[in-house]
C-alpha cells in the first residue's frame, strides 16, 4: 500500500496563487488590444472591456480546473474588485485632478487674503473671507442643529411613545429629504417678509434646517445601540432616568454621537444653494455674520467659476478653493474618527 | 437592616398579557428566597416587580400590593427611584459601565445619587469591593475599566456595584446561569455572607443550587404556555426538596415534569 497512490477526497485541483493577477493583466491587454482594433479612443471603452473579460475569464478558467462551485466563488470576488476599482477610479481621479490643479495658487498669502479689489478675471486675491465665512456659518448652523438635534434623538429613543414620537419621527423623515434650495428659500421668504438684507445668520439658519435631521438619525441610531441592561443597572441603582441618560446613555455612545455631527457638519460645509440666496458673496472681509454679505467657500468656488468668463486666474483660484474645502472636510473627518476612538468604552485590561 | 416583603394579590402585566397572576407570598429578612419553575413562568417578571423594574418595560403594569415592611411600594405617591435605592437588584448577564474603571462603577450608584467625599467613596468601594469578594483581585487596577475582567469578576463587580448603595433587599436574577462552575462556587458563598446584612431573593433555573443557597423556595408554574404564572407553593428548602405538599412541585423537581 503506498500512500502516493491514495487519492484525497478533500482535495481538489486549485489554480495558482498568482492566477488572479495573470488573469487581470490578460483582460486589461486584450481590452486594450479591442479597443485599438475597434478603433475604440475613451479610456472608459477598454476598461469596461477589461472588466467584463475578467470576470467572464475567471469563471471560465477557474470553472475548467477547479469546478462549478470554485467558480462561482472567484466571479464573486472579481466581480467585488471590480466593482471596487469602479467605485474608487473616479474619486481618485476627483482627488487628484483638484489637488494638481489647486495647488497652483494655493499658498499662504491665498489663505490670507481677500479678493478685496482684485476683479473676478485678475490674477491674485485670496479666499481668507470665505473661509471665515464658511467657518462662522456652520459653526452657527451647529450650535443650532447639534443640541436640538441630539434632544430631539434622546427624546424619541429614551421617552417618545404614542403619537407625539411618531408624529416626531415622521417630520425628521419629511425633513431628510428637503432639497437645500427649498430651505434656503423657506428662510429667504421670512426675510423678504421683514425687509432684512442677506446676511451670514441666515444662512447659518437654512444650514441648520439641512443638519437637524442627519443629526437626529445619526443620534437616534447611536443611542438605540445602547444595550438595554446599561440602563437597567443603573434604574436598578435608584439612579433617576434623567442622570441615566446623562451619565450612562450619552458617554457609552458620545463617540458615535460626535462621529455623526462631524460627518452632518461636513455635509451642509459644502451646501452652495441656500448661501446663494441668503449670503450673496462679497469679495472683502466681513467677520460679522449678523450684518452684511458674507463670502463662504462653495459659494466662492461657484462665483469664481461662473463669473470669470474662462479667465484663468478665477479658474485656478476656484480650484484652489475647491481643495481648501475637500481638506477642511476631510480634517473634519478625521477629527471625529480620533474623538469615536478616544471616547470609545474601553475594553483593555 | 434587612427588611420583610409582604406580597398580596400581585398580578403583572405586559400590555394586556398577563404574565402573573394573584401571586401572595413573605419573604424573610437576612435569609435567602430563591424562586424555582420553568421557563416562562414569571419568576423573573415577579421578581422585577418587587422593585419596581417592572414598569420599566413598556407596557408593564402591575396590581397588587407589595409590602417593604408595612410600606407599599405600589402605594400613593411613591418614587421608584427610592424603592431602587432600598431594593437592589443583579442582573441574569454581568453589566457593568462599559465607560467606567472599576472603582467608578462601584462609586456609581452613590455618585450619581448625591455628592460624596473622595476619601468617604474610597472606603465604601473598598468596603463594597471586599464584601463582594473581589477586593484582592482587583485592588492595584481600580482605575481600569470594568469591563476587562473575567466573566465571573464582573458580576461580582455588579453585586459590589448593588451593595455600595446598602439596599435593604438585593434581588438577583439568574446570577450565575452566565457563569462557570468556579465563579458560581464563588457567588454561591457570597450570598451565604450576604444574607447576614440583607434579605436575598434569588431567581435560579438550577435546583440544586436553589438548595444549596437558599432557606426558602418558591415554585412557580404556568397551566400552559400563554397563561400567567402563578405561584405553586413556598415552603422551607428543605421540605420543597424532600416532601412537597403539591404534586406538580414534586414532579418539576424530580424531573417528571412536561
Amino acid at each position: 500500500m503506498s500512500t502516493a497512490a491514495t487519492v484525497s477526497t478533500l482535495k481538489g485541483a486549485r489554480l495558482p496563487k498568482w492566477s488572479p493577477y495573470a488573469i487581470a493583466a490578460g483582460s486589461v491587454a486584450l481590452g486594450v488590444g479591442i479597443s485599438f482594433a475597434a478603433d475604440l479612443h475613451s479610456s472608459i471603452q477598454w476598461a469596461l472591456i477589461a472588466g467584463l473579460l475578467f470576470v467572464l475569464g475567471t469563471y471560465g478558467i477557474a470553472a475548467r480546473v477547479e469546478g462549478r462551485r470554485q467558480a462561482k466563488d472567484r466571479v464573486a470576488t472579481s466581480l467585488v474588485w471590480v466593482a471596487f476599482l469602479l467605485a474608487v477610479v473616479p474619486l481618485v481621479s476627483l482627488v487628484w485632478s483638484t489637488v494638481a490643479r489647486g495647488v497652483k495658487v494655493l499658498d499662504f498669502y491665498f489663505l490670507t487674503h481677500s479678493m478685496g479689489l482684485v476683479s473676478d478675471d485678475e490674477p491674485g486675491g485670496g479666499i481668507y473671507h470665505a473661509i471665515l465665512g464658511s467657518l462662522e456659518q456652520v459653526a452657527l448652523a451647529t450650535l443650532i442643529a447639534a443640541p436640538i438635534g441630539v434632544l430631539t434623538a434622546i427624546y424619541l429613543v429614551e421617552y417618545g411613545r404614542g403619537r407625539l414620537a411618531k408624529a416626531v419621527t415622521f417630520f425628521v423623515d419629511v425633513m431628510t429629504g428637503i432639497p437645500s434650495i427649498v430651505a434656503g428659500l423657506f428662510i429667504l421668504s421670512i426675510m423678504l417678509m421683514f425687509d432684512m438684507e442677506p446676511f451670514g445668520f441666515a444662512g447659518s439658519l437654512a444650514l441648520a434646517i439641512l443638519m437637524m435631521p442627519v443629526v437626529v438619525r445619526s443620534t437616534e441610531e447611536m443611542l438605540k445601540l445602547v444595550p438595554n441592561e446599561l440602563r437597567e443597572a443603573s434604574l436598578a441603582l435608584g439612579i433617576p432616568k434623567w442622570r441615566t441618560i446623562l451619565k450612562v446613555v450619552i458617554p457609552t455612545s458620545i463617540g458615535g454621537i460626535t462621529t455623526g455631527i462631524m460627518l452632518a457638519v461636513a455635509r451642509i460645509a459644502g451646501e452652495t444653494a441656500p448661501v446663494l440666496l441668503l449670503v450673496w458673496g462679497n469679495s472683502l472681509i466681513n467677520a460679522n455674520p449678523f450684518e452684511g454679505a458674507q463670502q463662504s467657500l462653495p459659494l466662492y468656488i461657484y462665483q469664481q467659476y461662473a463669473n470669470s468668463a474662462g479667465a484663468g486666474a478665477a479658474y485656478d483660484r476656484a480650484w484652489a478653493a475647491s481643495l481648501t474645502l475637500i481638506a477642511f472636510v476631510m480634517i473634519l473627518n478625521l477629527v471625529a474618527r480620533g474623538i469615536a476612538r478616544w471616547k470609545a468604552p474601553k475594553t483593555g485590561r | 437592616m434587612a427588611k420583610r416583603i409582604d406580597v398580596s394579590g400581585l398580578t403583572a402585566y405586559y400590555g394586556s398579557h398577563k404574565a402573573i397572576e394573584d401571586i401572595s407570598m413573605t419573604v424573610e429578612p437576612r435569609s435567602v428566597t430563591a424562586f424555582i419553575g420553568p421557563s416562562g413562568c414569571g419568576k423573573s417578571t415577579f421578581l422585577r416587580t418587587l422593585n419596581r423594574m417592572h414598569e420599566v418595560t413598556s407596557g408593564g403594569r402591575v396590581e397588587g400590593k407589595v409590602l417593604l415592611d408595612d410600606e407599599d411600594l405600589y402605594g400613593q405617591g411613591i418614587d421608584p427611584v427610592s424603592v431602587r435605592r432600598e431594593v437592589g437588584m443583579v442582573f441574569q448577564r454581568p453589566n457593568p459601565f462599559p465607560t467606567m474603571s472599576i472603582f467608578d462603577n462601584v462609586a456609581a450608584g452613590l455618585r450619581l445619587n448625591g455628592s460624596y467625599k473622595k476619601s468617604e467613596l474610597t472606603d465604601i468601594v473598598e468596603k463594597s469591593l471586599k464584601g463582594a469578594n473581589l477586593w484582592n483581585e482587583v485592588k492595584d487596577r481600580l482605575n481600569k475599566p470594568g469591563s476587562g475582567l473575567s466573566g465571573g469578576q464582573q458580576q461580582r463587580l455588579c453585586i459590589a456595584r448593588a451593595i455600595a448603595v446598602e439596599p435593604k433587599v438585593l434581588l438577583m436574577d439568574e446570577p450565575c446561569s452566565a457563569l462557570d462552575p468556579i465563579s458560581t462556587l464563588a457567588i454561591e458563598d457570597l450570598i451565604g455572607e450576604l444574607k447576614e446584612r440583607f434579605t436575598i431573593v434569588i431567581v435560579t433555573h438550577n435546583m440544586q443550587q436553589a438548595a444549596r443557597v437558599s432557606d426558602r423556595t418558591a415554585f412557580f408554574n404556568l397551566a400552559a404556555v400563554g397563561q400567567p404564572g402563578k405561584l405553586i407553593e413556598i415552603d422551607e428548602t428543605e421540605r420543597i426538596f424532600s416532601n412537597p405538599s403539591v404534586q406538580a412541585t414534586e414532579d418539576y423537581i424530580s424531573g417528571r415534569f412536561g
